[in-house]
């Protein structure tokens, strides 16, 4: 039978056909894995993201892999301007290009700006045939090849028998139902780690070699492509094994028929240059050859080492080191098992007890520091080191309390850390101190809901260095800028760092640096950066990282006043002309179960910890990735699965000692709009309302044909006639915690008090998801068939949508008084608001209900003037106020 | 009227496509007010160049340079429809006036093919229904200082050019010719539209697409090589493909043989008169151009054949004379006969 080839262009052409080299995939501009494109691209210097693509190309890639797939970038624009920019570089674009991402709207906007035929990476059965389908469909309609993962809805295949199950099945599909031409279709049947020391591993490279051979053999025309470096990652650390098992891998698959790849040649041996006895091993291991091949490798590995870290634990061989060494292998790894005997010895040796925390316990903890610094180790280990290290710090306190001597702990300076009045949200400000604490800076943890007044008196008291502020909701930087004035009133002298979820860089230029210039106000993006920043304004370098930030700063704002004069808006009576278009006539709103409240008191936990979603819970943690990817990820894998199975443990505990107790709240209401308010009525009649809602609408200019959307947009105006409804809900999960928060903080425990809130969080999030779920099929029941997976869920695929006050949709937080008030949510939930109008227990979710068909998520952005008079208008509030809570939506100073 | 399957007959012999319709258009110096009409006599823009308006304006017009074409042996002509897109009727205010453009465009060139058909049933006379590549690209910038920007998106050039194959096949062609691609993207977007098109109705019509070389560098304006664009259309079920306009036939020849390698589709060539001379017309004789033409035939490059810019029927009799003598290209598919 005659093949055709698979051909690809940029604006060369490039043709693969059997006999033709192995096509190189250059896997550089790809934000999950190159940490330097995804600062490049995040900090919009697209000139040398594109040098990093000219580099690729100039190394010999043949294809080249782009993905802009991170939770903080709009991935659709960000696909849509690089490779706009790419098209324009001839130098580049002119071999193909590989759209990767796991979205498909991501993908189309690629496909829209491609003139050569691409390769799409990557469909698969994952969600079923009927997306699966339609997708293949479009991707030929826009003249691509595509990449076919083998995953089905079963999970990702990983035995010889799944692997070629699926790529038949999707061959098959593909073949005969898409008629999608074969040659254009490329397996990617999944390579995974091998050596890891879990046996079921042990054949997954084989498995890969006789799936690829089998491709090859039984689906005509396909074509075999995966991620090389995935093979080797139980090997992190050791670049020499590393190589070696790359290149032997390809060696063998290509001559199973493997002729595409994802592969960093700069990690890539020449099989030929590779010794032989190591080379012996290697193919042991990946061939599984024999029983003991992963520890003969791990052995023989140990001659090869490149530096400390290397995937095995293996028996207690480091018991042997001297006393320094085994601390410091204790506080890498996070072990506190032995830590109070080797303390104890090392006691023993000093004069002094305190020495020991000077001498051999900072050591070590510099090398955690240090790891972590250079990105070897990740914050869910550092805080486990953490842990070791109080431990050892709380065994030594009696002795050093017995000697009585003067002479605090010396240490590398102090630090105040609180959560701002009005927020009640510490988890990211809780991980900051741990860091810091394990670089020798003393911590003092004000909390959450500090006043101004209490920070400024502790910071006098304590003769604080830094101050540190936190918060997570918007009216918190409100707070923050108020408090940066008091301390500028006061003449302090301190530096002021600024984090938490909604602060941002922009934000601490223009507003809260303006407030405070006795000395340098600082946004730090994450715990990992805390150290260096807290350093660098410590140290000899403080008067250039201060003229270093005054000038970014500075250029901030300069950027923020010019930005902010391109912008284009409506005024809002046109803003509101061009409201969402429904046809009311046609449509009949489903009328809910009941009308009023009803309550859940003591939501069973395991079924809420089904509904989890895992991919915040990483991030809560500072570990970048989609969930369950984020477990083989190469770089973050390996911690990433020992988090997941800590929070596991935890969760089961939560359930069986009942840790958490989950109380909710939901309410449905008669409804109809009035312009851009909502109006409530008491009963069905409708003769009177009893609550207005009060609702922002986007103002910025649109394309033809998109409008200007307003949540009221979405339910039936009054003049209509249609009865109309919308539900409201609170829920937490965070009732409970305290006694178990104090019981961690006895044992020193920083690493289970930030998993049992973040847990809290997630088992909220998932309450809220769940509920949501049973009013769409049960209590409202405006979709009663509705059937759908977690992914579905976590995709937001439903009819529907919750939106919170506070938060894009919606983003006036006073609103939340009115959802309160409506819910009895402080005594039928048990959740208290704050004056900021945050949510007390933190692990809490609130919002409205929207039923309609049409609505969506979506952000109000800027709004002007005219709007936030009318709005404080409606809402009978003086402007100057409503200004306040609006600030961070005003398109205005 | 029923017609034998095109491809079944360019099987069989080299079809010959139509010449420029600017150029004759120009021979009738047609004023403002012929184009405007009746209908746009108020239109608040000039018309005065507008060609496709024509069709509603001055239908007599086209038909009577149709004719000629066919007279003059064309089996295929072209619809007078190359800027029959709301983006680029954009430029005259008239985005209403497209579907009527078309339509109309389309029943005026299948009234005068089917009438010359009936006198000589033995050789059928064909439409293809012509898009251009519209006033803007997809994958270039116009501003210079913003290489990212683009004036027109996928999705934007997709709706316009549904329309007009909608319009088009309501008005009865036989084929679509997507033409003069000077960035490839455009056409893709065109494909897309059409085949999404297909697919609404429940019924496909062969696609003829024609990409141009601009200048001796062998590629496209928006970069690609004849064989990048090749690959970069072959995803569409095509009846041909080929190249038009820019190059005089000799400096068509390199790339046209790139074609003739590599394409498994049906290959088309209808090059201008030359290059345009000082004045920017185009005066290759009808011999001197079918004299190049020749070389195309014998060695059998091309299954369809005819002229773009500055050609008249007087080109097409000279080439038409010379095609009925050399048998089709046929297609080598060099590759795939390689491999096994």
């Amino acid at each position: 039978m005659s093949i055709a080839p698979l051909k690809l262009s940029g604006l060369e052409p490039l043709v693969v056909f059997p006999g033709s080299n192995f096509v190189n995939v250059g896997e550089r501009t790809n934000v999950t894995g190159s940490k330097k494109f995804l600062r490049l691209i995040k900090e919009g210097k697209f000139d040398e993201a594109l040098s990093v693509a000219r580099d690729q190309v100039e190394g010999g890639a043949q294809v080249l892999d782009v993905n802009m797939d991170e939770g903080m970038l709009d991935g659709v624009a960000t696909m849509t301007r690089f490779l706009n920019l790419l098209a324009s570089e001839p130098d580049i674009s002119r071999i193909p290009v590989m759209i990767d991402s796991s979205k498909w709207e991501i993908i189309e906007a690629g496909l829209k700006c491609v003139q050569g035929k691409s390769i799409v990476n990557s469909i698969s059965l994952k969600e079923g045939e009927e997306p699966f389908i339609k997708y293949a469909k479009l991707i030929k309609r826009y003249g691509a090849a595509t990449v076919v993962m083998a995953f089905d809805e079963q999970g990702q295949a990983d035995t010889y028998e799944r692997r070629i199950e699926i790529c038949k099945k999707s061959y098959d599909i593909l073949v005969n139902v898409v008629k999608f031409p074969p040659q254009d279709i490329i397996f990617d049947p999944n390579i995974f780690p091998v050596a890891t020391g879990i046996e079921e591993h042990n054949n997954y490279a084989v498995d890969f070699f006789k799936a690829t051979r089998w491709i090859r053999e039984n689906l005509p025309g396909a074509h075999v492509s995966g991620g090389v470096s995935n093979v080797s990652f139980s090997f992190r650390g050791n670049d020499t094994v590393r190589e070696a098992m790359h290149s032997a891998f390809l060696y063998h698959a290509i001559k199973e028929g493997m002729d595409m790849g994802i592969v960093n040649p700069t990690m890539l041996a020449v099989y030929d240059d590779i010794p032989k006895d190591l080379l012996e091993r290697v193919e042991d291991v990946l061939l599984n050859r024999r029983p003991d091949s992963t520890e003969r490798l791990l052995d023989f590995a140990e001659s090869f080492k490149g530096d400390k870290s290397i995937g095995k634990e293996k028996d207690l061989e480091w018991r042997k080191g001297d006393v320094q060494e085994r601390i410091t292998h204790a506080l890498v790894k996070g072990m506190a098992d032995y830590i109070e005997e080797d303390t104890e010895e090392a006691r023993l040796m000093y004069d002094h007890p305190i020495k020991v925390i000077e001498g051999p316990l900072m050591k070590g903890m510099n090398v955690v520091g240090d790891l972590f610094g250079e990105g070897k180790m990740f914050l869910p280990q550092v805080v486990k080191s953490a842990r070791v290290m109080k431990k050892a710090v709380a065994h030594l306190l009696p002795y050093i309390e017995a000697l009585k001597q003067e002479g605090d702990r010396s240490n590398a300076g102090k630090v105040l850390m609180a959560t701002v009045k009005g927020d009640v949200h510490d988890i990211g400000k809780n991980i900051v101190g741990v860091v810091l604490g394990c670089n020798n800076y003393e911590v003092i943890d004000l909390g959450v809901m500090v006043p101004a007044e209490k920070i400024l008196a502790a910071a006098r008291e304590h003769n604080v260095d830094i101050i540190g502020l936190s918060g997570l909701i918007t009216p918190s930087l409100d707070e923050m800028v108020h408090l940066a004035k008091e301390l500028q009133r006061g003449g302090f002298k301190q530096p002021l760092l600024i984090g938490g979820a909604t602060t941002s860089k922009m934000h601490t230029a223009v507003k809260i640096e303006a407030s405070y210039t006795n000395a340098p106000v600082v946004h730090v993006l994450d715990a990992s950066r805390s150290v260096t920043v807290v350093e660098s304004l410590l140290g000899d370098k403080r008067p250039d990282f201060e003229a270093a930030i005054r000038e970014e700063y500075e250029m901030m704002r300069e950027r923020h006043r010019s930005s902010q004069s391109h912008k284009e808006y409506l005024p809002i009576q046109e803003a509101r002309a061009n409201h969402v278009p429904i046809d009311w006539n046609t449509t009949t709103p489903t009328k809910p179960s009941f009308l009023g409240l009803k309550e859940f008191n003591d939501y069973p936990l395991d079924e809420l910890a089904r509904y989890i979603d895992w991919t915040p819970f990483f991030q809560t943690w500072e570990m970048a990735g989609r969930f369950p990817a984020i477990l083989t990820d190469h770089v973050v894998g390996v911690e990433a699965t020992k988090l997941y199975n800590d929070a596991k443990v935890m969760l089961q505990q939560i359930v069986d000692k009942k840790m958490l107790r989950a109380n909710g709240v939901i309410g449905f209401w008669p409804a109809n709009s009035e312009g851009d308010d909502i109006q409530l009525f008491s009963d069905d009649t409708r003769s009177q309302s009893f609550v207005t809602l009060h609702h922002l609408r986007q103002q910025n200019r649109k394309a033809a044909g998109q409008p200007n959307l307003c949540l009221s947009d979405y339910i039936a105006p009054v003049e209509v006639g249609v009865k109309d409804y919308l539900g409201g809900f609170a829920v937490t999960a965070g009732l409970g915690m305290e006694p178990w928060l104090e019981q961690y903080a006895k044992d020193h425990d920083d690493y289970s008090s930030i998993m049992l809130k973040a847990l809290a969080d997630r088992l909220a999030e998932a309450f809220a998801e769940r509920l949501h779920e049973r009013v769409r099929k049960e209590f409202w029941g405006y979709v009663p068939q509705e059937e759908l997976g977690g992914e579905d869920l976590i995709n937001e695929k439903y009819q529907g949508i919750r939106p919170a006050p506070g938060y894009p949709a919606c983003p006036d937080h006073t609103e939340k008084a009115e959802l309160f008030s409506l819910l009895d949510a402080t005594n039928k939930a048990g959740i208290i608001l704050t004056e900021s109008y945050a949510m007390m227990p933190a692990a809490a979710v609130s919002g409205w209900y929207f039923s309609h068909p049409q609505s969506k998520y979506f952000g109000v952005g800027k709004v002007t003037k005219d709007q936030v008079t009318d709005y404080a208008r409606r809402k009978g509030m003086e402007l100057e106020v409503m200004e306040r809570w609006l600030a961070p939506v005003l398109s205005y100073d | 009227m029923t017609k034998p399957d095109i491809r079944d007959l360019l099987k069989e012999r080299i079809l010959v496509l139509d010449g420029a319709m600017g150029t004759m258009i120009q021979r009738y110096k047609l004023e403002e007010d012929d184009f405007r009409g009746e209908r746009f006599k108020n239109h608040a823009h000039p018309l005065k160049g507008n060609n496709d308006l024509l069709a509603i304006t001055r239908p007599d017009v086209l038909k009577a340079i149709h004719v000629q074409y066919l007279e003059a042996g064309a089996d295929i002509i072209e619809t007078n429809t190359f800027s029959g897109t709301t983006i680029a009727q954009a430029d005259y205010h008239l985005e209403d006036a497209v579907y009527d453009i078309n339509y109309l465009s389309a029943k005026i060139a299948k009234e005068a093919a089917d009438e010359v058909t009936a006198k000589n049933p033995d050789k059928p006379r064909y439409v293809a229904g012509a898009i251009g590549p519209t006033n803007r690209t997809a994958s270039l910038s116009p501003d210079v200082n913003d290489p990212g920007y683009r004036a027109v998106t996928f999705d934007q050039l997709v709706v316009a050019y549904k329309e007009q194959t909608k319009a088009l096949i309501d008005g009865g062609v036989d084929v679509i010719l997507v033409e003069t691609i000077f960035d490839t993207l455009n056409a893709k977007a065109a494909l897309f539209a059409i085949t999404e098109y297909f697919e609404e109705v429940g019924k496909e019509y062969p696609i003829m697409v024609s990409g141009t070389i601009t200048d001796a560098s062998g590629r496209t304006l928006s970069g690609q090589t004849t064989e990048a664009f090749l690959i970069s259309v072959s995803h569409a079920p095509l009846l041909s493909v080929g190249l038009n306009c820019a190059l005089g036939a000799s400096q068509l020849r390199p790339y046209l043989q790139v074609l003739d390698k590599k394409s498994d589709f049906f290959v088309s060539a209808y090059p201008n008169a030359g290059l345009p001379n000082e004045f920017g017309h185009y005066d290759e004789t009808p011999e001197l151009m079918a004299s190049q033409i020749k070389d195309y035939l014998e060695e059998g490059l091309v299954n369809i054949v005819g002229g773009c810019c500055g050609t008249t029927p007087d080109h097409i009799r000279a080439i038409a004379k010379l095609a009925a003598n050399y048998k089709p290209r046929v297609a080598e598919t060099t590759e795939t006969a390689n491999i096994q």
